[in-house]
């Protein structure tokens, strides 16, 4: 954006609208679909505005990690694909796509959305591993919710395939879906200038001096943060992000209910 | 031993499995496409005409193609497909770049790049076909000068049928011999595009895989063809409001 924009955004926001209408704290519209990939074990596909993201879980027999022998294993991917932004680049994940995988891994794995005990099969040998990915078909903002709230509904949508203790068939899948305990809610809030601004579009995301993202458990814990941008925070600031954000998560928790 | 009844019902052995097709499904591409055959989808994007990176690779003459095809780490049909580019991968992006540039004129876009990205959520054979079709209306969604489209399908044999279009339970059949002929097709040219073969076949059932397989890709340029115009329908005038 040219200074002029920069301008005519920042005037607009003290008059408490956006350049789409919407007020500062409006989300655009959330529109979400559950099995898009009958490939996946579980999948689903989340538009807010004109920002997509599909993610989609596999399940896969692993050796658990030596240190918890009776827990199954989280992962997360995400990739910010190419056809998806021209702003994104053909090759390995680069610091966003990393950020935005860890980010919804930690809101799954904090908010112990997943009972990773009874993912157990054999003590110390075999246990189910969820792989969780997420592919952004189109960038206009906001990935970061978005993927979050692809992520929980692909894992709700989960169900496991045929499993005879030696070979997984993944053309035959049972009714047995994922043990799931909690279901975390995730909101990103940005700071422009003195403003606080959700579901930013493309550009007031360029333009944001700092964010944070929060995800919440139903009953209202905290369970992950991530700051980002580089202007610093103060305490009174964060305290005002996080009501925000715990505003915006109660709204979107009617898509994973 | 004989193939006497398609797995999946299909009626008869050149009938395609349902289409569908869509045009312009993501916003922030210059041209994009949805083409879904069975269960096989593809999406396609294309940016560009855009400056071309590393600048080596510009050619002062004329305009690039570059394709990249990928598969979804959750479309295929076994395991969690590894994210990033495989040997597989880079082929089939090669031979649907090579699929597509007989119909494209770049020459008005020298030192430019044609960036068209193929993205695979769910598949079931037939993905690299699924993603020309798809890539050639998302090229005609962008405005590139085109000499027509590209359609796309598998033909091949499976045991002692000509079969069009075949699907994963085919490709894996084990009772007898299986030919597998990915073909694009250009129809105002009338020329083939893409074509690669595996399995087993003679040379006279291979001409006539092939000359079923035309008939058939005419129902998918017909399925792309109406994709676009309904993408680019006419406004239609109220008459109470004229002039």
């Amino acid at each position: 954006m040219n200074d002029e924009q920069i301008k005519h955004l920042y005037n607009s926001l003290g008059k408490g609208i956006r350049y789409d209408g919407r007020k500062l704290t409006d989300f655009r519209k959330v529109v979400t679909e559950t099995d898009i990939s009958k490939s996946a074990e579980g999948s689903a596909r989340v538009k807010i505005g004109e920002t997509e993201v599909i993610a989609g879980v596999k399940l896969i027999v692993d050796k658990p990690y030596p240190d918890t022998p009776e827990e199954g294993t989280l992962m997360v991917g995400a990739e910010l694909l190419p056809l998806s932004s021209p702003e994104f680049e053909s090759g390995p994940p680069g610091n966003q796509s990393i950020e935005l995988a860890r980010v919804v891994d930690r809101g799954v794995r904090e908010s112990k959305m997943i009972d990773v005990k009874k993912l157990c099969i054999e003590k110390g040998e075999k246990v189910w591993m969820v792989a969780i990915d997420i592919c952004t078909i189109n960038d206009a903002g906001n990935l970061l919710d978005a993927s979050a709230l692809a992520a929980v509904l692909a894992l709700q949508n989960t169900t496991f395939p045929e499993y005879d203790g030696t070979e997984i068939d993944y053309k035959k899948h049972t009714k047995k879906k994922l043990p799931i305990m909690k279901v975390p809610v995730t909101t990103t809030v940005f700071k422009l200038g003195d403003y606080f601004v959700v579901d930013p579009s493309t550009d007031e995301e360029k333009e944001a001096d700092a964010r944070l993202t929060v995800a919440f458990t139903k009953d209202g814990e905290i369970c992950a943060m991530q700051k980002g941008g580089d202007t610093p925070l103060s305490i009174a600031e964060i305290e005002k992000m996080i009501d925000l954000s715990m505003e915006k998560c109660k709204e979107l928790r009617k898509f994973v209910d | 031993m004989a193939y006497t009844k398609r797995f999946d019902g299909r009626k008869g052995f050149d009938e395609l499995r349902p289409i569908s097709a869509k045009a312009g499904i993501i916003p922030r591409a210059h041209g994009s496409a949805m083409f879904q055959i069975g269960k096989t989808i593809a999406y396609a994007a294309v940016y560009g005409p855009r400056e071309l990176h590393p600048k080596f690779m510009q050619n002062p003459k004329t305009g690039i193609l570059r394709c990249n095809y990928n598969m979804m780490p959750f479309s295929g049909s076994g395991e969690r497909v590894r994210p990033g580019p495989s040997r597989r991968s880079k082929e089939i992006s090669m031979v649907t770049e090579n699929a597509l540039r007989p119909v494209l004129d770049l020459k008005e876009f020298p030192n430019a790049v044609i960036d068209v990205f193929i993205e695979l959520p769910q598949t079931d054979a037939g993905s690299r076909c699924a993603g020309i079709c798809a890539a050639s209306i998302a090229l005609a969604d962008a405005g590139v000068p085109m000499k027509d489209l590209v359609c796309a399908v598998a033909v091949g044999k499976v045991d002692d049928k000509i079969v069009v279009d075949l699907n994963y339970d085919e490709e894996a059949y084990e009772k007898g011999p299986v030919a597998d002929v990915p073909m694009a097709y250009i129809p105002s040219a009338d020329k083939i595009s893409l074509l690669q073969m595996d399995g087993e076949i003679s040379k006279k059932d291979l001409i006539k895989a092939l000359e079923t397989g035309k008939k058939r890709l005419m129902d998918i340029y017909e399925v792309q063809r109406n994709a676009l115009k309904e993408k680019y329908k006419p406004i239609e005038l109220d008459n109470n409001n004229q002039g």
